[in-house]
């Protein structure tokens, strides 16, 4: 059985951010847990993460109008940044605000919105609404840079109410095309054309003229709202902190029914919601009071592999344990391809309703890509994961004896929690002889990152 | 000689059209001026649609359609829908995928029918989804829908080098894919998807070398759904379900660009699909069923439609008695649902009811539902 503190900053680091590497989780596991949790509630204690070593490495990453690129320096960044919770939250909002690439194919703005996730990410929800409001990204994915004063637009408005704040049945048809209404002339400066320098930013407009000025009624409040009053009145309403506290308890603390079945089906924990909820409202919708009492949590604590990993986390896991990212590589330009395979192409969700999650990340063909992924990274017996777990495996002796070998493996990918069945199928393949010490250690990773026990957060 | 193998089951493939097709800009209304009025900035002029008689036409896009509809292969179901129409993309998808309009359900009707077809589960390939993740209209416990990103690469392990080391690699995989009793829901799910991943995976090896197809397909994503259906159908793998998806129908702007290319895409897809499957001696025994969670509002907002109801359903295929099936939903303004909409005139449980008892020869009643009025499409009842 591993370390029980090592065990707990372990859960901490893969669902605060994306894992850590062995002498990180060591370093941390014997500080006070509270204190390590403020330390990732405060990201500003941590310096940036150095993007220059990118373009040291590879100048066409600086482009920026190729979204592969992008995605994969987004990956870099969640494995290597000295701020996990920064990137964490930032994956979140893009969970919550699912805003894609592929409908304006406009890679500045989807980066834009990304970075303003990390900006805001920790701060309180109606400056991070104001915000969305403004990105341009999210202008032209839900069409508000075509809601017009004289033929409005609710797309934006009704996913306002509906997605990213109270959740369906908590306001009626006439709010949500009052909410439109109140983002008349919200749009964006169209950016210079594509041809013949590339892309560049786009910009927040707000055109006083095109602003539907008249007075309207919206959750039983009148006046001559426009865009803020309206985001002033959804921060403070309770269905809106029971819709956040339920997307955070999902993401981060166990799986839960997917976001459609709100309106209906109670959450599994409703006590954990009802805290989150209630930190929310007393906060006036302070993030980092959130996070502070869910990461503090006991029913944080005890959710350990409660979730099923997403594609990203996955994925960032994976190259956690195995180095491959430490350093920019072109892995890079490749893990968008391998996202979108195993069901999350980041910065290009399938729909504003975002991933579905838990178990539906789980079909026949996302796991097998997820499994031939991991295989592929952790083979190599020369590699860089293989070099480390033999280092610190050798003092079991050489060869290892099976058992030493299997626990070990499960101790650094995880540790995780083997069944029996699991465990036994390893010692199998630990037995096998005729190769070398260093084959040896790189196929019982390759098995451990291919168990169904590798496959929960 | 046909590659169809020995089977005359039917099988039926489901296209879905993902975003809310607006089905006034399909099977358009070109008598009515008052389309006109309502949509200045995406009514198809006259002098441009394809009529199929004095009120209804074809839109242009759908050129290739309007050929099957012409050679008797094509049923348009007019005005599918269901009371109180969920504008949502996403409550509106669910509703279709089970059946559910008033609770919120997480079994899908397909997989309902694969548990029909196939209730011991022992056959993988019983029902196969094309493309990342798995809708939820295929998922439901215990059940088995095979969901392929990539035909030509769909494999486990495929990293381990040696073939020996590869085998025994799988004989791990299955063992500890093989969870004990009591671990959970979740981990039970995982279990059965891994094994079911290592036996799809030996049988769908053998496709890509089987296909015998010369048609030139696009180069969409439709098309290459489609062609992939066309590879698995012709190889005989016992399928009887097919799940694709076409997604990019929610245009709030610039529609009439957007809608034209989908539309050219979709129906060039599917006489494609078709065609290959004559030329293969293999289309006799296959229903291809199009559906979108709804139609949209009949007033355009000045570059595009937003979300609506009343849509359109089309049943395509060889054994199809091809006409207009249910009723068209009136566009007189005083007619229209909540003063905006078109007002369904058949519930969409009933074409599911069609495509499930007509068809595919089981009884609808527990998978839909209730009982709902059908459509008679077929020119036969299915052996």
């Amino acid at each position: 059985m591993a370390d029980t503190q090592l065990a707990l900053t372990a859960h901490l680091f893969r669902r605060a951010g994306f894992g850590a590497t062995r002498a990180d989780l060591e370093a941390q596991a014997v500080r006070p847990y509270e204190d390590v949790v403020e330390d990732l509630l405060h990201p500003e204690r941590f310096p940036e993460p150095a993007d220059d070593v990118l373009f040291r490495y590879y100048p066409q990453m600086t482009t920026p109008d190729t979204p592969g690129a992008w995605a994969g320096r987004w990956v870099y960044r969640m494995v290597n940044t000295e701020r996990p919770l920064e990137e964490k939250m930032a994956l979140f909002w893009h969970h919550v605000f699912a805003t894609a690439w592929y409908k304006g194919e406009h890679q500045p703005s989807m980066t834009d919105q990304i970075q303003m996730f990390r900006t805001h990410g920790l701060g309180d929800l109606r400056s991070l609404l104001v915000e969305l409001s403004r990105d341009p990204a999210m202008l032209n994915w839900l069409d508000n840079c075509e809601n017009h004063k004289d033929s409005p637009n609710e797309n934006f408005g009704r996913e306002l109410l509906e997605l990213f704040s109270m959740g369906l049945g908590n306001y009626d048809e006439t709010d949500v095309k009052m909410a439109g209404r109140a983002f008349t002339g919200w749009t964006f400066e169209q950016p210079i054309p594509l041809y013949p320098h590339g892309q560049y930013p786009a910009r927040f407009v707000y055109r006083a003229e095109d602003h539907d000025d008249s007075e309207k009624t919206f959750l039983g409040h009148q006046g001559r709202f426009n865009g803020e009053d309206i985001i002033e009145i959804i921060a403070g309403q309770e269905a809106t902190a029971r819709f956040i506290a339920r997307h955070l308890y999902n993401f981060f603390v166990a799986d839960e029914p997917q976001v459609p079945a709100w309106s209906v089906q109670a959450p599994e924990d409703a006590a954990a919601v009802d805290e989150l909820a209630r930190t929310f409202l007393d906060s006036g919708g302070e993030m980092r009071e959130v996070m502070r009492t869910l990461l503090n949590s006991d029913y944080f604590k005890g959710a350990r592999f409660a979730r099923v990993k997403s594609p990203v986390e996955f994925v960032a896991g994976v190259l956690k344990l195995s180095g491959a990212l430490s350093r920019p590589g072109p892995l890079l330009g490749s893990l968008q391809g391998a996202l979108g395979a195993m069901g999350q192409k980041l910065m290009d969700p399938p729909s504003v309703e975002g991933w579905h999650t838990g178990k539906e990340w789980i079909d026949g063909g996302t796991l097998l890509e997820r499994v031939n992924f991991a295989i592929d990274q952790l083979k190599d017996p020369d590699g860089a994961a293989a070099a480390e777990a033999a280092r610190l495996l050798a003092a079991g002796g050489s060869p290892l004896p099976a058992e030493a070998l299997v626990d070990g493996c499960l101790d650094l990918a995880g540790p995780l929690e083997a069944s029996e069945e699991t465990r036994a199928a390893l010692l199998e393949a630990a037995a096998a002889n005729g190769v070398s010490e260093g084959e040896r250690v790189a196929r019982m990773l390759t098995l451990v990152v291919s168990t169904p026990e590798y496959q929960f957060a | 000689m046909t590659t169809n193998g020995s089977s005359t089951d039917p099988v039926l493939v489901i296209i879905q059209l993902t975003g809310g097709l607006d089905f006034m800009n399909t099977l358009i209304p070109y008598a009515e001026g008052v389309y006109y009025d309502a949509r200045p900035h995406v009514a198809i002029p006259q002098d441009q649609v394809l009529p199929l008689n004095e009120q209804l036409a074809f839109h242009p896009a759908a050129s290739r359609l309007k050929e099957l509809f012409e050679a008797g292969d094509v049923a348009v179901v007019q005005g599918i829908g269901y009371p109180n129409s969920s504008r949502s993309h996403f409550r509106g998808m669910d509703i279709w995928h089970t059946c559910e309009p008033d609770t919120v359900a997480t079994e899908g009707w397909v997989a309902k029918l694969v548990a029909e077809l196939d209730p011991k589960s022992e056959r993988p390939l019983t029902a196969v989804s094309f493309g990342r993740g798995l809708p939820r209209a295929c998922a439901a416990p215990g059940v088995t829908v095979t969901s392929i990103g990539d035909l030509d690469s769909y494999g486990l392990m495929t990293g381990s080098e040696r073939q020996q080391e590869h085998d025994q690699h799988l004989d791990l995989f299955r063992r500890m894919y093989t969870p004990a009793v009591g671990a959970g829901t979740v981990m039970d799910y995982l279990g059965r998807t891994g094994r079911d991943v290592l036996a799809g995976a030996d049988l769908l090896a053998e496709v890509p070398g089987r296909y015998n197809g010369t048609v030139e397909w696009g180069t969409n994503p439709i098309a290459s759904a489609l062609r992939d259906v066309a590879r698995v159908h012709t190889a005989g793998m016992g399928t009887r379900v097919f799940y694709t998806q076409h997604a990019g129908y929610d245009y709030h702007s610039h529609q009439p660009g957007n809608h034209d290319r989908l539309l050219g895409e979709l129906c060039g897809a599917i006489s494609d699909f078709l065609q290959d499957l004559r030329n293969q001696n293999a289309a006799d025994n296959v229903a291809v069923l199009v559906f979108t969670e709804f139609g949209r509002r009949i007033r355009d907002n000045g570059s595009g439609t937003d979300h609506g109801s009343g849509g359109g359903a089309y049943i395509i295929g060889e054994r199809v008695q091809g006409g207009l099936y249910a009723e068209y939903p009136s566009v007189k303004p005083a007619d229209w649902l909540n003063e905006e909409d078109l007002k369904h005139t058949i519930d969409f449980r009933g074409i599911y009811g069609t495509m499930l008892e007509q068809w595919m020869g089981v009884d609808a009643q527990p998978i839909v539902g209730g009982t709902f009025e059908q459509v008679r499409p077929f020119k036969e009842p299915a052996t």
